[in-house]
């Protein structure tokens, strides 16, 4: 089994690397369209902004290739706010995958931003994902109806969805320790 | 809501992890691999790299570090030292580091601050400040690696935590010189001073000696989390007996 991280030009893809390698499975980094076709599953990294990183994908002619495959796709972070139709992030249209916006924490509602640390995940649909995550966010998706993993900051927000070969998760599983490697065994199972 | 954190930072100079007295008179303390697996283990909820001579002596920290640590280590790393402009931090983040932490080379260009959270995002950036009081003030040191080039820069603190939230840093660590080393206790009423004008997260460091310590600065101070150093590395705290503690104390800790 091999999974592409694909390089959409945010630093830091070699955490993800380090933790897929820690659990046996063989990663690799690439931005080319021919070499990420081989790979068995994907995952859309999530350091950066989301204009920067559509930019990026656009330029690098991927955006059709990840609307359009249907093996299974992990998106983190930025990764999964992407799939959303449109980031108040630099106001970006996004791929629209799944069926609504991403919209900035807010100091008023009592809280600090960026959301810097570990928050609860409650997952309904897999008990066994319920856990504290590591996040580091300003932007957020509040509910949608794919949905399956809430967080509380503030106001209530998705911190995993999933929809068909899609998951996405808010927080950074590679940095989550326990309950991330548990989260990335359950993606990998998707495969 | 998020869990307070408990942080080890790994003071590094030349490839040893060692420990000062207020910022002076190091002694070897242990090995880079050894502590960094041993936090990661006993449940660290982000582990610093803090290469204290770089700044002093025109290093930027040492990248191979970097990487041999995010191999190993499944929580957040934040690395610290020299960091002077995009390009070294985009080494250091490529390494592996989740953030990098900027002290003196903020200091000297400000505006760094501002390139950093536009080209990775403000989630990147930590602004490291060490604070000491004097005459009734809280004033910015810089270059405090060493005790011969230490510098008072006659910056207010309060002043200082205001621009560096506005040119975009995510989160501040405010090491209270005063305390540093000496294991008395944090300095509550600096950090509750500062954390009146802080919007983003705010980190304690400085002076932990017991787990009494961290229980006062987590439920006196709304600090997102307790840095400290040499109380992990000689062993007087140990990190799981700390979260249990601190959990125990109805304190929201991940375990």
């Amino acid at each position: 089994m091999n999974i592409g991280i694909i390089d959409c030009g945010g630093a830091n893809l070699n955490s993800i690397y380090y933790s897929f390698k820690r659990l046996g499975i063989n990663a690799i980094i690439s931005n080319s369209l021919n070499e990420l076709s081989e790979m068995n599953a994907y995952v859309l990294p999530g350091v950066g902004s989301a204009d920067v990183v559509m930019n990026t994908l656009r330029k690098r002619d991927l955006i059709n290739f990840i609307k359009c495959t249907n093996k299974p796709i992990l998106g983190i972070c930025i990764g999964m706010q992407i799939l959303f139709d449109y980031s108040e992030e630099n106001q970006t249209r996004c791929l629209g995958i799944i069926d609504g916006n991403i919209e900035k924490f807010n100091v008023n509602d009592g809280v600090n931003v960026p959301q810097m640390g570990w928050n609860k995940v409650e997952c309904d649909a897999d008990k066994n994902l319920n856990g504290y995550y590591y996040f580091a966010n300003s932007y957020f998706n509040k509910d949608s109806k794919f949905t399956i993993g809430y967080s509380s900051y503030g106001n209530k927000f998705s911190s995993i969805i999933k929809k068909d070969n899609i998951l996405g998760c808010q927080f950074h599983p590679e940095k989550s320790s326990k309950a991330g490697e548990r989260f990335l065994t359950y993606f990998i199972k998707l495969i | 809501m998020l869990t307070k954190r408990i942080i080890p930072c790994l003071d590094v100079k030349n490839g040893q992890v060692v420990k000062g007295i207020k910022f002076k008179d190091h002694e070897v303390v242990g090995s880079i691999v050894e502590l960094a697996k041993k936090y990661n283990y006993e449940g660290a909820d982000e582990l610093v790299f803090y290469d204290i001579a770089a700044s002093t002596y025109d290093g930027i920290v040492s990248k191979d570090w970097v990487k041999i640590i995010a191999e190993m280590i499944n929580i957040p790393f934040c690395v610290a030292g020299g960091i002077k402009s995009i390009s070294d931090a985009r080494q250091i983040l490529n390494n592996g580091a989740d953030k990098v932490s900027i002290n003196t080379p903020a200091l000297e260009n400000p505006d760094l601050i501002k390139e950093l959270a536009n080209e990775f995002g403000s989630q990147c950036v930590v602004i490291g400040i060490d604070s000491m009081i004097e005459n009734n003030k809280y004033i910015v040191y810089s270059k405090t690696g060493d005790e011969n080039t230490i510098k008072n820069t006659q910056i207010e603190t309060k002043e200082w935590i205001d621009k560096v939230q506005s040119l975009g840093a995510g989160e501040v660590v405010l090491n209270c010189m005063n305390q540093d080393g000496v294991r008395n206790g944090y300095d509550i009423v600096q950090l509750n001073e500062m954390l009146k004008n802080c919007d983003v997260p705010l980190i304690a460091s400085g002076g932990a000696g017991c787990m009494q310590d961290f229980q006062d600065v987590l439920t006196d101070t709304s600090s997102s989390g307790a840095l400290a150093a040499s109380v992990f590395h000689k062993n007087l705290v140990d990190i799981k007996e700390l979260k249990e503690f601190l959990l125990n104390q109805s304190i929201n800790i991940r375990l």
